[in-house]
C-alpha cells in the first residue's frame, strides 16, 4: 500500500510523457492533479492507520524486493512510514496537489505539448520526492534525492529556449551534484562502518555509543551528509542555485523551491537524528551555518527588486532557521517550521505568480504598486502569508519560528539566538517592503520599450502604462491561494507550546522518530535511554515531562519562553513598522539610506558577489583547464594524435610495403630465389 | 671413376645457371628456355643417383619429367603467344597489371 | 674423362643460353646443351634416356620453341620502352641476382660436402650397369611400379594439348 503513494504520480508522469501531447489541457492537467489527490488520499489513510498504532511501534514498513545482496551488506527497496515521514508525505501530496491545480490555470497559455511536458515533470518530481521521504534506507532515499535534483533541473529549465533558464537549470544541477558527492561519501562511510544503510539499523547501531567529544568518524559522516544537505537545501556554501532557479515557472518555485525539495536536507537530518545527536561537533557546524545563512540571505533579500528573488532569498533564510533548529538538537522544531513554511511560502510564491500573471510578465517591484485595488484576492492572501512569515502571533509562522528561537536560547546558543532574532527583524522588514511596494501606493508603470524583458516567466509582454484592466487570479488559482491562506493561519495550532497552554501535539507526535524505536529492541530502551539518545531537548515538552525535570525548572523554562515570545512578537511588529516607514510614509527615506551607503547597497544588491567569486575561483579555472588543457592539449593532441597516428602509421607502412607489388614477374622470381636460398641455408645449417 | 659428388656439383651449377637466366633475361621465351635448363639439371641428378644405386628408377622418373616438361613447354608457349598478341612485347616488364 | 668434356660443354652452352641476345642463338645453344647431357647419360650407362632426351627435347620441344620464336618475330631485347623502368635493369640488381645464384651453388656444394658418400664412384658397381641400361627393365618398371604416374601423365599431356590449343587460338567472334 505504501508503494502506491509514489506510484500514482509516477503513473501520471508516464501517461503525460508518453501521450500527453495528444491530450487536451483539461485531460492532462486534470489527470496530473488527480493522481496527486489520489496519492494524498492514500497518504491520509496511511497516517490514520499509523496513528492507530501504539506510540512505541508507530511504523509501517513495506519491503518490495532485495536490491543489493552482497555480503556483508544487503540493501532492499523498502518504504517505511513513521511519524516523521507521515508529516512529510502529507505536506508533499497535499500542497503538491494544490499546486498542480494552480498550475492548470497558470500554465494555460502554453501549447498542449508543453503543458503536458510540464505536468509530466511535476508528477515525476512528486514521485521522486515521495520515494525520498518514504525510503527506509539511505540508498532508496538517495534515489529520490537524485531524482528530485533531476526534476528540478528539468523544471527550472522548462523554457529551455531561453538561455538564462537553461543556464539556471544547469547551475542548479551542477551545484546539487557537488553536494550529492558529499552525501554519497557520507553514506559509504556509514555503510562501511556498520554494514548497513538502513535507517533503523544504523540508529540501533549508533544509539548505544557515547556521543563523540571531538571530530570522529561519526562526525565526519554526519558532516558529509550535511554538505549534501547544503546543496539540496540551499545553505552556505551551495545556495547559489536557488535564486537563479526563479527562471522556472512560478508554481515550480512554489512546489520545489519552497515547500518540498529544498526541505529534503532538513528531513534527511531529522531522519538521521540519532547519528547527528552523536556528533556534537557537526551539530554545532550545522547550527552556525544555518544561522549564518539565514542572516546573509535576509540581508540580500532586503534590497532585491525582483519579486521572486526576494522570495527566493527568503526561502534560503527560512531554511537557515530550520537548520539552526536541527543543529541545536530541536529536531521537532525544525520539522515544525518546515511544515508551516511550506504553507506560507507556497502561498507567497503562488501569490506572486498571480501578480505576474495579471501583469503579463512584469516581475520588477519597482514597476508595481497599487495592486491591492485591482487584485483583492491576491492581495489579501498574500498579506496573510506575509504576516505569517513575519512571525506575528496567532498565525502559523509565529509558533514554529518562536520554538526554534526558544530552543536555541535554551540550549545556550545565545549568540545564535541574537542572529536569529536579527534575521527575524529582517524577515519582517523585507517581507513587508515587498507587500507595500507591490500592492500599496500608486502604480509605477514600467517606462518600457518592448525589448525590456523582465517577463522572465516567459510571458514576454510589455506591461505598459495605461494598462487599465487587470484581472485577478482565475478560479483555479484563487481557490488554491485561499486554501493555503487558511493553512497559514491554522496550521501552526498543532504545535502550540505548553508554555501558553497548548499540548504541542506535533512535537509529541514526532518525538519517537528521532530515537531508536525498533520493535525488536522494545525491551532495551526505557525512557531514560531515550532521553540520553535525544541529547538536547527535542522541543517536545512531553519529553521534558518524562525526563524528570523538576517543576521549578519547568516553570523557569516557561517563563523564559514567554519572555522570548514577547520579544519575537515585538521584533515582528518593529520590522513591519520599519517597512511601513521606509516604503509607505516616507518613500524617499529608503533611497536616502541607499544613497548614504552606496557601497553597502551595491554589495547587497550584488549578493555579496558570491556568484562572481565562485566564477573566478572555480568556474573559470575549470573551464580553462578543460578547454586548453584537457581538450586542446590532451584530447586533440594525445588521443586524436594516437588514433590519427595509428592510421598514419598504417598508411606509411602500407606505402612502403606496397613497393613489393611491382607487377613484374622478375621481381617475384627474385623473391622466390631469395627465399629458396634462405630456407636452404637454414636447413643446411642445422 | 668419377665420384657421384662431381655429377651433383655439375647439376647444381647448371641449376644455378638456369635460375640466373630466369632472373636476368627480359625475353619470355628465353625465360622458358632457362626453365628447361633447370629441369635438365635435375634429370642429370636423377640419372646419376639411379646409376649409383643400381636401379632404373632414376631413369623412369626422368622419363616422366621429360614428359611433363614437354607439356609444360607447350602450354607455356601458348601463353606467351597469347600475351604477345595482347601487348606486342615479350618483355616481362610489359605485364604489370598486378602493380599496386 | 668423358665426364669433364661433356660437363664442360654443358656448362658453356648453358651460359650461352642465358647470355645470348638473340633468342634463336639461345635456342640453338640449348640444343647443344641437350646433346652434351645426352652424352653424359651415355657415360652413365643410360642410353635409353639419352636417346629419349634427344628425341623429345632436341627434336620436339626445341623445334616448337624455334617455331614460336620465328612466329613472334620479336625485336631484340633492350629496345622495348619497358626496359627503362624497372630497377632490376640496373647493375646493382643484376649483381644481386648473380650473387644469389652463386650463393645457391655454394649452399648446394656445402650441403654436398657434408653428405656422406659423396666421394663414392658413381659407376662403381659394374654389374649394375647392365641392369640400368636395360630398356626392358625400364619398361617393366614403368608399367608396374609407376603405372599410376604413367596414366596420370598421359592425362596431363591431354590437358596440356587442349590448353595449348585454346590459349593460342585467335580471339574470334567475341571481339
Amino acid at each position: 500500500m505504501l508503494a502506491l503513494i509514489p506510484l500514482f504520480p509516477f503513473l501520471g508522469f508516464l501517461v503525460n510523457a508518453a501521450i500527453g501531447r495528444r491530450l487536451s489541457k483539461t485531460v492532462s492537467g486534470g489527470l496530473a492533479s488527480l493522481v496527486m489527490i489520489a496519492s494524498f488520499a492514500v497518504s491520509a489513510v496511511t497516517v490514520w492507520n499509523l496513528a492507530a498504532l501504539p506510540v512505541d511501534h508507530r511504523a509501517i514498513t513495506e519491503t518490495l524486493y532485495t536490491w543489493i545482496a552482497s555480503d556483508p551488506i544487503t540493501i532492499d527497496v523498502a518504504f517505511r512510514v513513521d511519524p516523521l515521514s507521515a508529516v512529510m508525505i502529507l505536506v508533499v501530496t497535499g500542497i503538491g496537489a494544490l499546486i498542480h491545480v494552480y498550475s492548470t490555470a497558470y500554465m494555460h497559455d502554453e501549447s498542449d505539448g508543453e503543458f503536458a511536458r510540464y505536468f509530466s515533470y511535476l508528477n515525476l518530481f512528486a514521485a521522486f520526492m515521495l520515494v525520498l521521504v518514504l525510503g527506509s534506507n539511505m540508498l532508496v532515499m538517495f534515489v529520490g534525492w537524485e531524482g528530485v535534483g533531476l526534476c528540478s533541473y528539468l523544471l527550472i529549465g522548462f523554457w529551455f529556449r531561453k538561455k538564462s533558464a537553461s543556464d539556471a537549470g544547469k547551475k542548479a544541477f551542477i551545484v546539487n551534484r557537488v553536494g550529492d558527492y558529499a552525501f554519497v561519501l557520507g553514506m559509504l562511510l556509514l555503510a562501511v562502518a556498520y554494514n548497513t544503510v538502513d535507517f533503523q539499523h544504523l540508529a540501533s547501531e549508533i544509539a548505544p555509543l557515547a556521543p563523540e567529544a571531538a571530530f570522529g568518524p561519526l562526525s565526519l559522516a554526519a558532516l558529509l551528509l550535511f554538505v549534501g544537505a547544503t546543496g539540496k537545501s540551499a545553505q552556505i556554501p551551495l545556495y547559489v542555485w536557488l535564486p537563479d532557479a526563479m527562471e522556472g515557472p512560478t508554481p515550480v518555485s512554489a512546489l520545489i523551491h519552497a515547500a518540498t525539495m529544498v526541505t529534503a536536507g532538513v528531513y534527511m537530518i531529522g531522519r538521521n537524528a540519532v547519528l547527528f545527536s552523536h556528533a556534537p561537533v557537526t551539530m554545532e557546524v550545522v547550527a552556525v551555518v544555518g544561522a549564518a545563512t539565514a542572516l546573509m540571505a535576509g540581508t540580500i533579500g532586503l534590497v532585491q527588486n525582483d519579486i521572486k528573488r526576494v522570495l527566493a532569498y527568503s526561502t534560503v533564510s527560512q531554511l537557515g532557521y530550520m537548520f539552526l533548529a536541527m543543529g541545536v538538537g530541536a529536531f521537532g522544531a525544525g520539522i515544525f517550521h518546515l511544515y508551516t513554511h511550506a504553507f506560507f511560502k507556497a502561498l507567497l510564491f503562488l501569490g506572486s505568480g498571480a501578480v505576474i500573471h495579471a501583469l503579463h510578465g512584469e516581475q520588477d517591484i519597482r514597476h508595481m504598486g497599487g495592486l491591492r485595488k485591482d487584485l483583492p484576492v491576491t492581495y489579501w492572501t498574500f498579506l496573510i502569508g506575509a504576516i505569517a512569515i513575519a512571525g506575528v502571533p496567532g498565525l502559523a509562522g509565529f509558533f514554529s519560528k518562536d520554538e526554534i528561537l526558544f530552543e536555541t536560547f535554551w540550549t545556550g546558543h545565545t549568540a545564535l539566538w541574537v542572529i536569529g532574532a536579527l534575521t527575524s527583524l529582517l524577515t519582517a522588514t523585507y517581507m513587508f517592503r515587498l507587500v507595500f511596494l507591490t500592492f500599496h501606493g500608486e502604480r509605477r508603470a514600467a517606462a518600457a520599450a518592448p525589448g525590456h524583458d523582465h517577463g522572465a516567466d516567459g510571458h514576454a509582454h510589455d506591461a505598459g502604462a495605461g494598462h487599465a484592466h487587470l484581472h485577478d487570479a482565475p478560479p483555479a488559482m484563487a481557490l488554491v491561494l485561499v486554501a493555503l491562506a487558511v493553512g497559514s493561519v491554522v496550521a501552526g495550532y498543532i504545535g502550540v507550546p505548553h508554555a501558553i497552554g497548548g499540548r504541542n501535539a506535533l512535537g509529541a507526535w514526532l518525538a519517537p522518530s528521532f530515537t531508536v524505536s525498533a520493535p525488536a529492541k522494545a525491551g532495551a530502551l526505557g525512557a531514560e535511554e531515550r532521553m540520553a539518545v535525544e541529547g538536547h531537548a527535542i522541543g517536545a515538552e512531553a519529553g521534558a515531562a518524562e525526563g524528570g525535570e523538576g517543576h521549578g525548572e519547568a516553570a523557569g523554562k516557561t517563563g523564559t519562553e514567554l519572555t522570548l515570545m514577547g520579544v519575537s512578537s515585538a521584533i515582528a511588529l518593529i520590522g513591519i513598522g520599519l517597512a511601513f516607514f521606509f516604503f509607505v510614509s516616507t518613500p524617499s527615506a529608503a533611497d536616502g539610506v541607499a544613497r548614504s551607503f552606496p557601497g553597502l547597497h551595491r554589495l547587497l544588491l550584488n549578493k555579496y558577489y558570491v556568484d562572481e567569486a565562485y566564477d573566478a575561483v572555480l568556474v573559470q579555472p575549470i573551464r580553462v583547464i578543460s578547454q586548453e588543457g584537457l581538450w586542446k592539449g590532451f584530447d586533440v593532441k594525445v588521443i586524436d594524435g594516437a588514433v590519427d597516428g595509428t592510421g598514419a602509421m598504417v598508411s606509411g607502412w602500407a606505402w612502403i610495403l606496397r613497393r613489393t607489388q611491382t607487377g613484374s614477374v622478375r621481381t617475384y622470381a627474385g623473391s622466390l630465389l631469395l627465399g629458396v636460398v634462405l630456407v636452404l641455408g637454414y636447413y643446411l645449417w642445422r | 671413376m668419377t665420384p657421384i659428388g662431381h655429377y651433383l656439383i655439375l647439376s647444381a651449377i647448371l641449376f644455378a645457371i638456369g635460375t640466373a637466366g630466369v632472373f636476368f633475361r627480359r625475353n619470355l621465351i628465353t625465360i622458358l628456355l632457362s626453365i628447361e635448363i633447370m629441369l635438365n639439371a635435375v634429370n642429370l641428378t636423377f640419372v646419376a643417383f639411379g646409376r649409383q644405386i643400381g636401379a632404373v628408377d632414376g631413369q623412369v622418373i626422368v622419363f616422366f619429367v621429360m614428359t611433363v616438361a614437354a607439356a609444360e613447354a607447350a602450354v607455356g608457349l601458348a601463353i606467351v603467344i597469347a600475351l604477345f598478341r595482347h601487348r606486342e612485347s615479350l618483355n616481362p616488364e610489359a605485364f604489370t597489371s598486378l602493380k599496386w | 674423362m668423358l665426364f669433364y668434356v661433356f660437363g664442360g660443354l654443358a656448362i658453356v652452352s648453358a651460359l650461352g643460353v642465358i647470355g645470348q641476345r638473340n633468342p634463336i642463338y639461345s635456342v640453338l645453344a640449348l640444343v647443344l646443351m641437350f646433346a652434351s647431357l645426352a652424352g653424359l647419360y651415355v657415360v652413365l650407362d643410360a642410353p635409353f634416356t639419352a636417346v629419349t632426351q634427344i628425341i623429345i627435347y632436341a627434336g620436339a620441344i626445341m623445334v616448337l620453341f624455334l617455331f614460336v620464336v620465328m612466329l613472334l618475330n620479336n625485336p631484340l631485347e633492350g629496345h622495348s620502352p619497358y626496359d627503362r623502368s624497372h630497377p632490376l635493369r640496373r647493375t646493382a640488381a643484376g649483381r644481386m641476382g648473380g650473387v644469389l645464384a652463386v650463393m645457391l651453388v655454394a649452399e648446394l656444394a656445402w650441403g654436398l660436402s657434408r653428405m656422406v658418400g659423396a666421394g663414392a664412384p658413381v659407376a662403381g658397381d659394374v654389374a649394375a650397369g647392365a641392369v640400368v641400361s636395360s630398356v626392358r627393365e625400364i619398361g617393366v618398371k614403368i608399367f608396374t611400379d609407376y603405372r599410376f604416374a604413367f596414366e596420370a601423365t598421359s592425362i596431363l599431356i591431354l590437358v596440356a594439348m587442349i590448353g595449348a590449343v585454346v590459349l593460342a587460338r585467335r580471339e574470334e567472334a567475341t571481339r
